[in-house]
């Protein structure tokens, strides 16, 4: 396996033209339930895949995934046992698998033993939606020493300067947030071409796009300007809606 | 980028996600232009003197001074602020910043209701758009103010979503304002949360400190020995406080919510039991009721102002340094020091401030009677009729909410 996150992005952007990269919260609905929903995931082709450690104030996340946060505290979800899932799904996957989680959990695990568990469970970085790069040194040097990559966010209002100094610390690639509000509404794609070549001038690295990416013609409307496509808060709410069996025909479907 | 991120020693910080970084640097700029400006602060005073009742007064409490044979008990009277709390000094500061940024609307969370009450009033008078956040279980204890915030035109939205108290209300308010936010200023209701409300909100409500220095001194003769106030998030024992940080001799008490004590698991004490400790959530760092991976823990106090997870970041700074005291009051000892307030100084604290009442009730006795104890009546407890009933189980109350029951379903 090449050793950055973002060889691997670049090599699998080789073969296909939009990466899809997906979302779980790691306990919802059970631990047994999410490891099937990523095997599922992955057997449907996606590329990339973030694993939520639940938070009990997850502010960044809309209703879907704040319910589903509260939901697997509510049935148990520990960070003990998010790190094992991790774990067992990196020794069963090859695809990059990364922590998206608050910076609380980090912090009361402790910034280095937080980095230290990720790289053991076989993640390649994490993201930290709380956590602006100004925050963010001492995280950002044990995700260093440990060879993680940080996924930085940009988001429409961000400047450009802004987005230069965010590039400079972002590894692996960069997630843009379509659109103001949180995860799980309606986003106009159609809107984005300037916001994105903003973007792209800020950095060289691959962009994902996410908020609001929820069938193949959101995907279609995003081929060819971003590199990965992010589906949140619509697998989660398929899988509320329909189980889990749903996942696979609802992600085949989507490029 | 601003160049302070409001850290106070290890505490404070500016922890949000990207989308609201442009909007917090743009309120950092306002606040920092109107405090720059004298007549911005001109402007405030004035409309507090005119909309509300500041100079707000103090008050001797000569029965209970007696009574307790010690310290000389004097009481700063927030609660005669319009509508009934120190809450209104800071939503009509904000309203007036909301005005020079040219927003048209504005969002609120609200525990006990005061806070959302104060915001739906000001938004009232300023004309602005108001949408109240509120965890649905404070909808059902404080139904009164959410009668009242209705009536003021706004829209009262319950959380139904984690402990559906206070903390749950901010997480809905931020949620509200990343996607509205070039409409809308969200009014944190005390000083809490990221850069800059704490510093804003201790801000505005340091006028009742700078009150208090010049009042006391005419009234009493001197400095107070002893200031006492509530500590929920911190705005109106910050606000007491400020008047005092520089004078030495002057020791400042903030009282935490004991609910049922220490080691009960069912209480809002952040600093002075040993249950929390330092964490990062809602936008700041300072001590939270937290386990041990890092989730929030559920809350307990008789008070709905004070049932809150974490504590202003600057209080926090002030504790470390050891310039704040923290004590506990607990449910039961709070609603005997209401009763006891009212029964012989005819004033009627709010269950929050009551908890300052308990500790302040605590020392006088051993102090002299040359000593003197400013206490800062954060609120005024008609709000809390409901809850001050029950636990008097008071039965002319009962029967009448009973009639009155029989009468709607008549
Ligand atoms: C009357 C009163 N006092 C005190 C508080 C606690 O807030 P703070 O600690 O910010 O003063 C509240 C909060 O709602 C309140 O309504």
């Amino acid at each position: 396996m090449p050793t950055t996150l973002e060889s691997v992005v670049r090599e699998r952007l080789a073969e296909r033209d939009i990466l899809l990269m997906t979302h779980i919260v790691l306990g919802y609905p059970s631990f047994e339930a999410s490891l099937e929903i990523v095997d599922a995931m992955v057997e449907a082709g996606v590329d990339l895949i973030e694993l939520q450690i639940p938070f009990s104030e997850p502010i960044a996340d809309g209703p879907v995934i704040l319910h589903a946060n509260q939901k697997a505290l509510a049935a148990g979800s520990t960070v003990e046992r998010c790190f094992e899932a991790a774990h067992s799904l990196s020794d069963r996957h090859r695809i990059p698998l990364l922590f998206m989680t608050y910076y609380n959990i980090a912090l009361q695990h402790g910034l280095e033993a937080f980095a230290k568990d990720t790289a053991a469970a076989g993640l390649r970085g994490a993201i930290v939606p709380d956590l602006p790069f100004e925050e963010g040194e001492e995280l950002l040097d044990a995700l260093a020493a440990h060879a993680l990559d940080p996924i930085f966010i940009f988001s429409p209002n961000t400047s450009d300067a802004r987005m230069r100094a965010i590039a400079e610390r972002a590894r692996g690639f960069v997630y843009c947030v379509a659109r103001k509000g949180v995860t799980g509404a309606e986003t106009d794609f159609a809107a984005l071409d300037a916001y994105l070549q903003r973007c792209r001038a800020a950095t060289s690295l691959p962009l994902a796009l996410g908020f609001g990416v929820k069938s193949a013609t959101d995907v279609a409307a995003i081929r060819g300007k971003v590199d990965i496509a992010i589906v949140g808060s619509e697998t989660i709410r398929r899988i509320d809606e329909q189980g889990v069996d749903s996942v696979g025909p609802f992600l085949r479907g989507l490029r | 980028m601003p160049e302070s991120r409001g850290y106070y020693g290890r505490f404070g910080g500016l922890y949000i996600p990207e989308i609201l970084v442009a909007t917090f640097d743009e309120l950092i700029r306002a606040f920092e232009d109107a405090k720059a400006d004298p007549s911005f602060w001109a402007e405030y005073e004035a409309l507090m003197s005119t909309y509300s009742c500041r100079p707000t007064p103090i008050t001797f409490a000569g029965n209970l001074t007696e009574d307790l044979g010690g310290a000389r008990i004097y009481v700063k009277r927030e609660d005669l602020n319009h509508t009934g709390a120190h809450k209104a000094n800071n939503v009509m500061g904000q309203g007036l910043l909301v005005k020079r940024m040219g927003k048209r609307r504005v969002i609120a969370e609200t525990g006990a209701g005061q806070h959302g009450v104060a915001t739906a009033t000001m938004a009232a008078k300023l004309g602005f758009e108001c949408t109240i956040y509120m965890g649905e279980i404070d909808v059902e204890r404080q139904r009164p103010n959410v009668f009242w915030m209705e009536r003021l035109g706004a829209t009262v939205v319950p959380v139904t979503e984690g402990s559906r108290t206070l903390k749950d209300a901010i997480n809905e308010a931020f949620r509200d304002w990343v996607t509205n936010m070039d409409s809308t200023h969200y009014a944190l209701g005390t000083a809490c949360g990221p850069h800059p409300f704490p510093e804003m909100v201790s801000w505005f409500q340091s006028i009742i400190g700078t009150e208090a220095r010049e009042q006391i001194q005419q009234i009493a003769g001197r400095l107070p020995d002893r200031v006492y106030a509530c500590v929920g998030g911190g705005s109106n024992a910050l606000g007491i406080f400020s008047g005092f940080l520089e004078d030495e001799g002057v020791e400042l008490v903030g009282v935490e919510a004991g609910g049922h004590g220490a080691g009960s698991g069912r209480h809002a004490v952040r600093l002075s039991y040993d249950d929390a400790s330092v964490g990062v959530a809602q936008g700041y760092k300072t001590w939270f009721l937290q386990d041990r991976d890092g989730q929030m823990q559920h809350t307990h106090s008789v008070a709905a102002g004070l049932d809150y997870v974490g504590v202003s970041p600057i209080l926090a700074d002030l504790h470390e340094k050891g310039r704040v005291r923290f004590e506990a009051a607990t449910d039961t000892e709070v609603i005997d020091a209401l009763a006891r307030t009212v029964r012989r100084e005819g004033l009627i604290p709010a269950l929050e401030s009551a908890h300052a009442f308990v500790q302040a009730f605590k020392e006088a006795p051993s102090m002299s009677p040359d000593q003197v104890i400013l206490i800062n009546q954060s609120g005024r407890g008609d709000k809390d009729i409901f809850t001050v009933a029950d636990a008097f189980d008071d039965p002319k109350w009962k029967a009448f909410i009973r009639e009155k029951a029989r009468a709607y379903d008549a």
